[in-house]
């Protein structure tokens, strides 16, 4: 368990100075779909934390969730962009709920830990 | 071995996140940094301000430089030159003259348009102008303008449209009034000829009015004169 969030830390850290120092950066049209993808990537990485705490956690439903739910966030603001319609506001909503209620449950979790 | 995988797994997870997280950081921070600012207004206002006071510099600095000009051009040995520039300025035609000439009106034809007419031959062309113009040049015209654009020796008369051009970008619409310094009778006979230029368009029912008048304003021709390929015969 300590050593997953230690791993996971470093992989995090890594990949901000790789973020930070590539000399690529996106053009200011995608900043959109990135900014939905970000926060789907957010809810999985919750959503994941949330699972090990219940002991439920399936490394192929996290990766899976995590690469295609910010996939798709992504991919409805871009249609939704074509058509017109604010779908990037469902992507937000969605993930937004669920992030505050993993968020809740986790709490929940630590504290009866904590208090046993 | 699971456990091995699962550890790559959250590490590349990590990484994947954090690689996002820092580019999207980076692109807003680009956004909010290329933001056209509030106060766009008044950075423009104080642009203004700073280009109408280099322009007063400007102007200060031309005014000073004609002066000296001027000082140069007063000193004693130069008068014979500067006579000699008026002159060569004067037969340019960069200079306002007056003096007795006619003044030659131009309009479309006043008939009505039969069916199966050409309407060109009652409408006015760059042509008839070229003519009235070639006309005043013959009888002695030393100056000539058309609607107060002066007509210099590298002047063109074309048509465009229902309008003329002279001057590379003087657009002229009728009535044209064409006039011409010169002697008034000489200008004026030479255009009224039998079967001369007046007859000829009066044919098709153009309206020409030829009036002699005791004083004639040219203006000056207003723009500069290049000459890119011309060079003086050593």
């Amino acid at each position: 368990m300590w050593m997953g969030i230690f791993l996971a830390a470093a992989g995090l850290a890594i990949g901000i100075l790789i973020g930070f120092n590539i000399p690529v950066i996106l053009p200011q049209d995608y900043a959109k779909y990135m900014s939905v993808a970000v926060l789907a990537a957010l809810d999985s990485v919750f959503g994941g934390i949330r699972a090990a705490m219940e002991d439920k956690f399936d490394q192929g439903i996290f990766v899976s969730g995590f690469f295609s739910n910010a996939l798709l966030a992504a991919g409805l603001t871009y249609i939704g962009d074509r058509l017109g319609i604010d779908l990037y506001m469902a992507a937000v909503v969605a993930f937004g709920v669920r992030l505050f209620q993993n968020l809740a449950i986790i709490r929940r979790y630590i504290l009866k830990k904590k208090f046993k | 071995m699971e456990k091995k995988s699962y550890y790559w797994i959250i590490v590349l997870v990590g990484l994947v996140m954090g690689i996002i997280l820092a580019l999207q950081f980076r692109v807003t921070s680009n956004i909010a940094r290329n933001a056209p600012a509030v106060d766009r207004p008044i950075a423009l206002a104080r642009e203004l301000e700073k280009a109408r006071n280099s322009r007063d510099q400007l102007q200060k600095k031309v005014d000073e430089l004609r002066e000296r000009l001027d000082q140069a051009a007063a000193s004693p040995e130069l008068a014979r030159v500067k006579e000699e520039l008026d002159r060569a300025r004067e037969q340019a035609g960069l200079t306002d003259l007056q003096g007795p000439g006619v003044e030659v009106t131009l309009n479309d034809s006043s008939n009505e348009l039969q069916p199966g007419d050409n309407p060109n031959f009652y409408v006015l062309h760059d042509g008839d102008v070229l003519s009235i113009i070639n006309e005043l040049k013959a009888a002695g015209a030393k100056a000539i303008s058309i609607n107060g654009r002066r007509i210099i020796t590298t002047t063109e008369v074309r048509c465009i449209g229902p309008t003329i051009l002279v001057n590379k970008n003087q657009r002229l619409s009728p009535p044209f009034i064409i006039s011409a310094l010169g002697d008034p009778d000489t200008l004026a006979n030479s255009l009224k000829m039998k079967s001369g230029v007046v007859d000829s368009l009066r044919v098709w029912g153009i309206q020409v009015d030829v009036k002699k008048v005791d004083k004639v304003v040219i203006p000056a021709y207003p723009g500069g004169l290049v000459f890119e390929y011309a060079r003086p015969k050593n």
